[in-house]
């Protein structure tokens, strides 16, 4: 009788858990949503021109990105550090792939 | 009768490794292949040499030469040295970190079978018109001009074998994050566990940069697009940015698993602990992070600019660093120990001297205003052979002759090593050292011939000869096995006095590598053991069932279907019959995956009562 | 000797997908995979961008691209992610169909996608005679963005393949750890689309 309280208890936290767990995810998707509409608009509309609208784009990819990663990859929960160094490391590579072949080749 | 036996039990041994999981067999099929394409790399480096013993030599024809130089630059790098040394990484570092297998064991056959197939597909050109010809770095747009389908056969050949390589390298991380006995943490890993783990990581994200480059190669040879083609605003730059963002890593891949190999071999030895295991550990990583960053000082006469040039300089002479600092942790190692000069410690005594020229021409190299001046010479020719032979092969050597009593139930006789060593060694020097003149003298790489009395004559005869060295060297190895093997004296447990997990197992090494898995109570655990216990592994666990993964002969069917696709890939210009076998050969090779994804496979239990019966 | 991979309902493991050890292998198997992924596309997006203005007289980034059609397939892809969110909410909840039902729907989110680039390649094939060897620009598009396609039909089929084959069984250990690398998959590919619609074509409107 008590063991199955005991795990009754267990059970509600668990959903009350991966219910916070959903309400976070969704709200994520929602940013996701704003940002992607966001960056449509900027180029739709032509409010903000030239390199500065580039990074501005650039930065709403890498922040939807971070959402994907974190929130629905769950790569912010325990467990994940083997996979958070991997996928930064990645990202570095990333970063000198695009060096080389973004800004040092020509012709 | 008894061949009728004989003959059952080697189709039953044959059927065996064609269908193994084993994470030791697996190591053997791929440092026995890696074996064979050595030899065959070394004869490719003979006729290159023949050719090359006297001025305008007609030993064999230009275009044959080109044949040579690429076959054997491509053969060595990803037939011989890397599956060599994931045999090695996959015979030894579970052994090392007290696990009874690899993560994927069907992974590993997967991967075994790709590198095996797409070697030997590589190596059929020679007999359909002519193998690649455009060097082993297949520079755009050489490598577009190569008639013939040898360009093709290269493409095709290094797409498959790399496809396995990238899954070995997955497979690994998995299992020294996941599968470490009891007790072993990441700090108390032989280093050559821990240099698999960094060369994985390595071979995770330089390969798919090479598949990318294979496919932009493959498209514009087979299916017409422009990466490449100047008329069409492609550009050539692509090829080698993407080749060297792969290849530079690549010697890292190959170099940091001997740094591993030496630094087992220096302790036990010595009689002393590594020293400076922590910076060893640190220089490792610092190696691999600054290994990724320095991939244009391959591409210094391309123009990128002074700027672009100096920060890739300074990043070259930047590695430099962690590497001295592992010299000198292997020359304290042995500072104040009982050192025994066995023949891995002599090859381990060689390596350094010669890994350390070769560093030195690398930071020459690496000056970027210099290197204008040795660009495309034979002292690029000599640097490299020098970390590469010096560094790799040295450190594959003196792996076998230090694991050939854990492999294979045999101790390799010590005084045919001793002259194994010297005759490679001293081979070794005769054939690099001079080149670096050679280079220094204006001979460039790659060509077919050179001209009487300008100096290279004497020279080019000298490395002609030292080549013959090491080829008897090779060739003394080689009788060693059969000599040992025919003598037939089991090898005891352990024979070098070791210090790591692996010489705690039982030779033959059982299937299941481990009765009951062994508590790990800090580095060196078996030398623990033998100082404060009894010499003797204290179990973790008590004697229970072992689950053991499941033989498959799938794997060697999805790299045959796969192969068949490559071939049709290879010759889908000339006609429907290409065409027909990339549909044939990709509906195989997905039709076994949807079988391995239908069927469970949950594997079995080896269980108690049986490892009982099997005594102690 | 019988592997055990049932799940008790009334003592359901935090997450089923990794309670076993093979689980947790694939876990971060997949993880490590990704992170080659990563660089394997980052290579595809390098060489995008070297040759995204090497047009050879055919047409351009601004004369090809359009806004509507990319921010449909960015709303599917998106909003198929989300759902395999909620397909793996109801996997820990041990609630077997609800769990398919959201899988399905990424399936058919997916495969609406999918519809959309081939529309859009037709397009740009029979409309503006714009193909894979017409020019530089042409090959390096087509490679970047089939790749990725590639990526999505890899993804369904290995997403059907799951559904079917575990149709009849219901939910254990052993097939939530197959599942949960497939949602991962899936994400990923949702990751590289996002730069895909930044880099590509967002970018290639305004320069």
């Amino acid at each position: 009788m008590t063991n199955n309280t005991t795990s009754n208890k267990a059970e509600a936290y668990r959903k009350q858990e991966s219910k916070d767990e959903m309400k976070k995810q969704l709200i994520s998707f929602g940013m996701m949503i704003a940002f992607t509409i966001i960056a449509f608009a900027l180029v739709g509309t032509d409010v903000i021109q030239g390199s500065f609208l580039t990074i501005l784009l650039f930065v709403l990819a890498f922040v939807q990105m971070m959402f994907q990663f974190l929130y629905f990859m769950h790569m912010k929960d325990k467990g994940h550090a083997e996979a958070s160094g991997i996928i930064y490391g990645g990202f570095w590579v990333t970063f000198l792939v695009m060096l080389g072949l973004g800004v040092i080749s020509w012709w | 009768m008894s061949t009728a036996t004989q003959k059952r039990s080697f189709s039953a041994a044959l059927w065996d490794y064609l269908t193994t999981v084993d994470h030791k067999k697996v190591g053997i099929l791929y440092m026995a292949f890696g074996a064979f394409f050595f030899i065959l790399g070394g004869l490719e480096a003979l006729i290159i040499r023949i050719q090359l013993v006297k001025p305008e030599n007609d030993f064999i024809s230009a275009g044959f030469y080109n044949e040579m130089i690429t076959m054997h630059g491509t053969t060595m790098i990803f037939f011989a040295a890397m599956p060599i040394l994931i045999g090695l990484m996959n015979y030894i570092m579970p052994l090392q970190i007290g696990a009874r297998d690899v993560a994927f064991p069907f992974l590993n056959g997967l991967g075994v079978w790709l590198f095996i197939m797409g070697g030997l597909l590589m190596n059929v050109s020679w007999f359909t018109g002519g193998a690649p010809d455009a060097g082993w770095t297949n520079y755009a747009p050489l490598s577009l001009q190569s008639p013939g389908h040898g360009i093709n056969y290269y493409v095709m050949g290094l797409q498959l074998s790399g496809a396995g390589t990238l899954m070995s390298g997955i497979n690994f991380i998995v299992t020294i994050v996941l599968m470490r006995g009891p007790g072993m943490t990441y700090m108390r890993m032989p280093l050559f566990s821990w240099t698999t783990l960094v060369a994985s990581i390595l071979i995770l994200f330089a390969f798919p940069a090479f598949t990318i480059a294979l496919f932009l190669m493959q498209f514009d040879r087979m299916f017409g697009s422009a990466f490449f083609d100047i008329a069409l605003g492609g550009n050539s730059i692509i090829w080698q940015h993407l080749f060297w963002i792969f290849g530079h890593p690549e010697v890292y891949i190959l170099i940091l698993p001997a740094f591993g190999i030496f630094s087992e071999i220096f302790p036990t030895f010595s009689k002393k602990r590594l020293f400076g295991y922590t910076a060893m550990v640190f220089a490792t990583f610092l190696i691999a992070f600054l290994g990724f960053m320095v991939w244009a000082h391959h591409m210094f006469t391309v123009g990128l600019g002074p700027v672009a040039n100096a920060i890739f300089a300074i990043g070259t002479m930047a590695i430099a660093v962690p590497t001295g600092i592992k010299i000198f942790n292997w020359l304290l190692t042995m500072w104040g120990g009982s050192v025994a000069i066995t023949t891995p410690m002599l090859y381990a005594l060689g390596f350094i001297p010669s890994f350390t020229i070769g560093g030195m021409t690398g930071v020459m190299l690496g000056a970027t205003v210099a290197d204008f001046q040795y660009h495309d010479t034979y002292f690029v020719i000599a640097h490299f052979h020098y970390v590469i032979v010096g560094g790799v092969v040295f450190g594959i050597l003196a792996a076998m002759h230090y694991w050939w009593p854990l492999m294979f139930n045999r101790v390799l006789n010590d005084k045919l090593g001793k002259l194994e060593f010297w005759l490679f060694f001293i081979g070794f020097h005769l054939t690099f050292f001079i080149q670096h003149f050679l280079g220094l003298m204006g001979m460039p790489r790659r060509y077919w011939v050179f001209l009487e009395n300008q100096g290279l004559d004497l020279g080019n005869a000298i490395s002609t000869v030292g080549a013959f060295f090491m080829a008897a060297g090779v060739i003394v190895f080689l009788y060693n096995v059969v000599y040992s093997y025919v003598k037939g004296e089991a090898a005891p447990q352990d024979p070098w006095d070791g210090r790591t997990l692996e010489w705690t197992v039982p030779t033959p090494v059982p299937f299941y590598n481990f009765k009951q898995l062994p508590l790990t109570r800090g580095l060196d655990p078996l030398w623990i053991e033998k100082m404060e216990g009894d010499g003797k592994m204290k179990p973790a666990e008590p004697l229970a069932d072992i689950h053991m993964p499941n033989n498959s002969i799938l794997p060697f069917l999805i790299s045959s279907g796969f192969t068949l696709a490559s071939f049709g890939f290879i010759y889908q210009l000339d006609g429907p019959v290409g065409r027909i076998l990339i549909y044939i050969g990709m509906a195989f090779a997905i039709g076994c995956m949807i079988i391995r994804s239908l069927k469970d496979d949950h594997g079995y239990n080896v269980t108690k009562e049986e490892l009982e019966k099997e005594g102690a | 000797m019988s592997h055990d991979y049932s799940i008790d309902p009334n003592n359901l493991p935090e997450d089923p997908s990794r309670v076993t050890a093979e689980g947790k292998m694939k876990h971060l198997g997949l993880w490590m995979f990704l992170g080659g992924e990563t660089v394997l596309f980052a290579s595809l997006f390098g060489t995008y961008i070297a040759l995204k203005d090497s047009t050879a007289g055919g047409p351009t980034t601004q004369d090809l691209y359009g806004l509507e059609l990319v921010f449909l397939m960015t709303l599917l892809l998106l909003t198929s992610s989300l759902t395999s969110v909620y397909a793996i909410y109801h996997m820990k909840n041990n609630n077997f169909k609800q769990m398919q039902l959201w899988f399905g729907i990424t399936g058919l989110l997916g495969l609406g996608f999918l519809a959309c680039e081939i529309y859009e390649f037709a397009h740009y094939i029979t409309d503006y005679g714009f193909t894979f060897r017409s020019s530089a620009f042409g090959s390096a598009f087509y490679t970047l963005v089939g790749f990725h396609g590639g990526h999505v039909i890899f993804g369904l089929s290995w997403l059907i393949v799951l559904m079917v084959r575990n149709a009849k069984r219901g939910l254990d250990t052993y097939n939530a750890a197959k599942y949960n690398t497939f949602a991962l998959y899936w994400h990923f590919i949702d990751v590289v689309w996002v730069f895909i619609f930044t880099v590509v074509y967002l970018m290639g409107m305004v320069s």
